[in-house]
């Protein structure tokens, strides 16, 4: 499964500035997994010590918030647009 | 606050009445109440008032030219006012299905409304998005840790009108989170200061059922909020994705604190008994505070010989559909 995935700007310094690239995986976490073959260090910045997505971080397949769908699990079809963006909170 | 130089606007915003409202500790059998009334915010009747003067500030010294929200309303009233006589283009993003006197109370300033098909979540995310493409001024988007810090004041003030001491009890209604932290906050620098002697305030949240993230997790007791899809009649607390909800939780544990909801008819029944017992007509958001302190007495969550503070937050006159 090829889904064109939207990068945030804190990591496009990983991407060598490109908003968008193409990854491969069935479900989000085989693509983030991809990304990180193709981009070292994006898995880090993606999820914590456990490997589970970070809790600031918003993914949306499509126009959907993974969390309302399957998580990390959540099943991709080829053409599917992953957009990453960060919860921003307010401050200490 | 965070800002160098003089203020470009909220001048006149903040210190807003706390009243005693004599009545309604009658009618909630509790010993003594307190409104903390920004439904008379100045400019626009909301306590966003006091973060916008922080933010556009902020944004004036960092060179910013446009200014801009993503809004359940009270925000983009107060964004668009401010933004007229700090000398800002200003552009506001709200979901689509607001009320009309919230949507009128941002366009008559002449700005530039966006209403997103979506809930405020998603126009949340679009601004997000737009921000790392514009060189806009988001105030609560990119300059956020400095907006947030404007809600301070509504603690301090709270403090200096009870003669420099913090209440007992304070109930706070949620939607981001955001308010939460920063009186707890406002409150804890008075304390460290030595401004007040004592700070043992417990931090009450109040959600609505349609939408209560923070209120889900804190009877979970979870430290993860999970997000919800918003359905309430209360639109301006409406966040189903809170970013600062975490923290809020956190405070609400620490001071020994709890978190309700309501439903759309108690919201509605709390904004009747404020109006009927105070001479206040607040807002939605308010009706779910009221509602939500009467119901954490009626549990003996609050006990009755205490003092609480309740955190009005917005007037009534913006969203009279809902009554």
């Amino acid at each position: 499964m090829r889904v064109k995935v939207r990068i945030p700007t804190p990591l496009l310094s990983l991407t060598g500035g490109k908003k968008e690239v193409i990854a491969e995986g069935a479900t989000l976490k085989e693509v983030i997994e991809d990304l990180e073959r193709q981009f070292p260090g994006m898995k880090e910045r993606l999820c914590d010590e456990e490997g589970n997505l970070r809790r600031f971080i918003n993914f949306f397949v499509n126009d959907e918030d993974v969390r309302f769908l399957e998580g990390e699990n959540t099943p991709l079809k080829e053409g599917d647009i992953v957009s990453i963006v960060p919860a921003i909170a307010g401050g200490s | 606050m965070p800002i160098d130089g003089e203020p470009v606007c909220g001048h006149t915003s903040g210190f807003t009445p706390l009243v005693e409202a004599k009545n309604l500790a009658e009618a909630l059998r509790i010993k003594k109440c307190y409104i903390k009334d920004d439904s008379v915010n100045h400019p626009t009747l909301s306590f966003k008032d006091r973060v916008v003067a922080v933010a556009l500030s902020k944004a004036k010294e960092f060179g910013f030219k446009t200014v801009a929200c993503a809004s359940t309303g009270n925000l983009a009233n107060s964004v668009a006012a401010h933004s007229r006589y700090s000398g800002f283009d200003c552009y506001v993003f709200v979901p689509y299905d607001l009320e009309t006197s919230k949507i009128l109370s941002s366009l008559i300033y002449g700005v530039n409304l966006v209403a997103v098909e979506g809930n405020y979540d998603e126009v949340n995310r679009l601004c997000a998005e737009i921000a790392m493409n514009f060189p806009w001024a988001f105030v609560n988007v990119n300059i956020r840790p400095y907006y947030a810090e404007g809600s301070k004041t509504y603690g301090f003030e709270i403090a200096e009108q009870l003669g420099f001491r913090a209440p007992k009890n304070i109930v706070i209604p949620a939607a981001s989170g955001s308010l939460v932290t920063k009186i707890y906050k406002g409150l804890m620098e008075f304390y460290q200061l030595g401004l007040i002697s004592e700070f043992k305030t417990k931090f009450f949240i109040a959600q609505a059922q349609g939408c209560a993230p923070i209120v889900n997790a804190f009877k979970e007791n979870s430290s993860i909020i999970k997000p919800v899809k918003p359905k309430t009649i209360a639109k301006s607390i409406a966040i189903g994705n809170p970013a600062d909800g975490v923290y809020a939780l956190e405070i609400v544990k620490k001071t020994g604190g709890y978190a309700e909801a309501v439903t759309d008819e108690e919201i509605i029944e709390g904004i009747k008994l404020l109006a009927e017992t105070k001479g206040i007509f607040t807002e939605t958001a308010g009706g779910v505070t009221v509602a939500v302190t009467k119901k954490l007495i009626e549990k003996g969550i609050i006990p009755r010989e205490e003092e609480v503070v309740i955190s009005i937050t917005g007037n009534g006159l913006k969203t009279q559909e809902a009554v």
